[in-house]
């Protein structure tokens, strides 16, 4: 008997497509900006300002596979990157300011997931009165923005992972090694934890069962509750990390700390190839999705387009680009499957 | 989500929750302020006799988040999604409004009606955009308005040519606040007539009927006879016309437009009321009024937190724990349970009954 390979999943094709997209858009911007593009620290830089968008990102991926959402990531980032530097400032441990964090994240996390699956809210109004709160939250705490002084955590900021052969030479001379910030290996650790849980975990393949089907996963004997619960769990563990890099990077709380970080988040998911009804999706794609968002931007800068508002209407157009494309593609593939 | 749509019940039951809200408010505010709803006539610094008040300012302030909640409840019951687009796509309207008045050199009630449909005829134009991505595409109506939400600000603020462009007439200024005469606010009289809009639009088309249909069940909407992509591009548009009465009405108030600021944040408020009012998420049986209400819940809770000295960036922590509080009360668990414990109730004082006839 012949043995037939195993066609893509849907989860698989619309990552491809992804990573493809990202491929042919960088090596394009190579070939017709040239310039930093041609630089190993393009990319450095890209992880550097986005490694707390990635890992808010997957918390968010891994809600939508189960079916749900959580629009309250920003809030409770910015809420956690605000009372990390204000204990801090008042002499605080920055290990127990790394738990605060945690605990923060936790406790949102555990609150939405009891209120959604447990006590059956719709899980929109439940995450948004939680961006409320957090947004509240961190103005009650200050509502001026509030530098980091605390010389060790500073100091611990400062350390970069540097690769001289990823270096260039400057227009002086010198060699300046690729530099990478200690925030990218968290993000690159909670990417493949996530990945590892999602793919080889029961609980991971609860997770698409659940938002596959949800009836269909109580009847396999899944605790459906109980699921849908840790999906919340996880992204409110994320954001709380998220929030601890973010004011790794940034050094500073501010108000508007990770504005609109919960609808890039969402767009990253999108992009990589999570649909929100649920059972679709993977950590590899947002990972790639946060990068084709953040490159857009930066070739739309790079380009000359220097009017404020070319960066977010080109940032539209791509993802109406992206979206009609995985509509266009799955429709097709249902059709062909129906055929068959 | 779409599974709970059919059986949520309709009727005033409907409504018990954002009238319990009101009622809440309204016992805690004259608890702590009794003449808190005291309504006053001054007179405003164009000679007007105008009413005042916390009770006023609370309607008038909640005009264009009760217009937009029109709308947004026939696309959530229409598509079982919501429009997050709704405050750019406003702000695109505004820019549209100032544009055209301020390139007309006398300003007269010929030009702010022009202006008006001009602005209606464009942001009907981004509906009908994230009509067809829902309608056609099959796109879920939030991944689908991300888009605009995304860009549609900076539309804006590319019409504006990178500044917040003033208008000053008498006219614009009589929208958004008196009309010389009249003591009531011209946006609550402009909420009153889309209400009646809607209501006749319901009573004598078919539309509130399809839109339901849809929502409940596609397939055998469709399989009945209904023009299931209509009906969502249908209650796209009737949103987007909502978007620029609201979006005129809020410039009109300020004078000017800011893309950054105009209706800020509008469209999350806009998905609550519709919630509060009692309507699913997840599409089909709706209930207009309840959405209305919700948003003066809304705005009445608003209000309470100003009037309590609660500084305006941190209304919104306050305003969660509230949310959270009234759908608990509302949460399908909660009323399970609730109407459990009434019906043993009755049932135990049935067999006592029955045990003292007994007797």
């Amino acid at each position: 008997m012949k043995k037939r390979r195993e066609p893509f999943t849907d989860t698989q094709l619309l990552m491809t497509i992804t990573i493809c997209i990202f491929v042919v858009m960088y090596v394009l911007a190579m070939i017709f900006l040239g310039g930093g593009f041609l630089r190993a620290q393009q990319i450095f830089d890209l992880l550097n300002d986005n490694a707390a968008l990635i890992i808010v990102s997957c918390g968010l991926t891994v809600v939508m596979i189960g079916g749900g959402i959580d629009i309250s990531v920003g809030g409770v980032t910015s809420l956690v990157v605000m009372s990390c530097v204000l204990y801090l400032n008042g002499n605080g441990n920055p290990f127990l300011s790394f738990l605060l964090a945690l605990g923060i994240g936790l406790a949102f996390g555990i609150l939405h997931g009891l209120l959604v699956s447990y006590l059956e809210i719709q899980p929109f109004i439940v995450t948004l009165a939680g961006m409320f709160f957090a947004r509240g939250m961190t103005t009650i705490l200050s509502v001026n923005p509030q530098k980091l002084a605390h010389e060790g955590l500073n100091a611990f900021r400062g350390i970069k992972i540097e690769i001289p052969w990823l270096g260039y030479i400057a227009k002086n001379g010198n060699l300046i090694p690729g530099r990478i910030e200690l925030g990218v290996v968290m993000a690159l650790l909670c990417v493949i934890v996530v990945f590892l849980i999602l793919k080889f975990t029961r609980l991971g393949r609860n997770f698409y069962a659940l938002g596959g089907n949800q009836q269909s996963a109580l009847m396999l004997g899944i605790n459906v509750k109980k699921t849908r619960f840790m999906t919340y769990l996880i992204s409110g563990l994320l954001s709380g990390i998220a929030g601890f890099v973010f004011m790794m990077h940034t050094g500073a709380g501010n108000a508007t700390n990770a504005a609109g970080a919960e609808m890039n988040a969402i767009a990253s998911s999108i992009i990589g190839g999570t649909l929100l009804t649920g059972g679709v999706g993977n950590i590899i794609g947002t990972f790639f999705g946060t990068l084709t968002l953040t490159t857009i931007k930066k070739i739309v800068v790079t380009s000359g387009l220097k009017d404020p508002w070319w960066q977010s209407i080109s940032t539209g157009a791509m993802l109406l680009f992206f979206i009609v494309l995985q509509s266009i593609v799955l429709s097709r593939r249902g059709k062909s499957k129906a055929k068959e | 989500m779409t599974r709970e749509a059919g059986k949520r019940k309709g009727g005033v039951g409907q409504l018990l929750i954002p009238l319990i809200a009101i009622a809440l408010l309204v016992i805690f505010n004259l608890i702590r302020d009794p003449s808190f709803f005291s309504i006053e006539t001054k007179t405003n610094n164009t000679g007007n006799t105008v009413l005042a008040g916390n009770l006023i300012s609370i309607i008038n302030g909640a005009s264009e988040l009760a217009i937009l909640a029109m709308g947004m409840t026939l696309v959530t019951a229409a598509c079982g999604g919501q429009d997050i687009s709704v405050g750019a796509a406003a702000a695109i309207a505004g820019s549209v409004f100032v544009r055209i008045i301020r390139g007309a050199a006398p300003v007269t009630g010929g030009t702010v009606i022009g202006a008006f449909l001009a602005c209606c005829a464009v942001a009907m134009l981004f509906g009908s955009f994230n009509g067809m991505l829902v309608a056609v595409f099959r796109i879920q109506p939030m991944i689908a308005t991300l888009i605009l939400y995304t860009c549609g600000r900076s539309i804006a603020y590319w019409i504006n040519g990178g500044a917040t462009p003033t208008i000053d007439s008498p006219i614009t200024g009589a929208i958004g606040s008196f009309i010389p005469g009249i003591p009531v606010p011209t946006p609550v009289i402009i909420v009153a007539v889309m209400a009646l809009l809607f209501s006749l639009t319901f009573r004598f088309t078919t539309l509130g009927l399809y839109t339901q249909a849809v929502g409940i069940n596609e397939s055998s909407a469709r399989l009945n006879g209904i023009n299931v992509t209509l009906i969502k591009l249908v209650s796209f548009i009737i949103l987007g016309i909502c978007v620029s009465v609201a979006g005129s009405i809020g410039v009109c108030r300020l004078g000017l437009i800011n893309h950054e600021t105009l209706l800020i944040d509008i469209e999350m408020d806009t998905i609550l009321a519709v919630a509060i009012g009692g309507n699913s998420l997840g599409g089909g049986k709706f209930k207009i009024s309840g959405s209305i209400l919700g948003a003066y819940v809304i705005q009445m809770l608003t209000i309470t937190l100003y009037a309590m000295k609660v500084s305006s960036t941190d209304v919104k922590a306050y305003k969660a724990i509230v949310i959270i509080l009234l759908v608990v009360i509302g949460s399908p668990v909660v009323k399970r349970w609730f109407t459990k414990v009434i019906g043993n109730m009755r049932n135990a004082r049935k067999i006592r009954g029955a045990a003292k006839e007994g007797v």
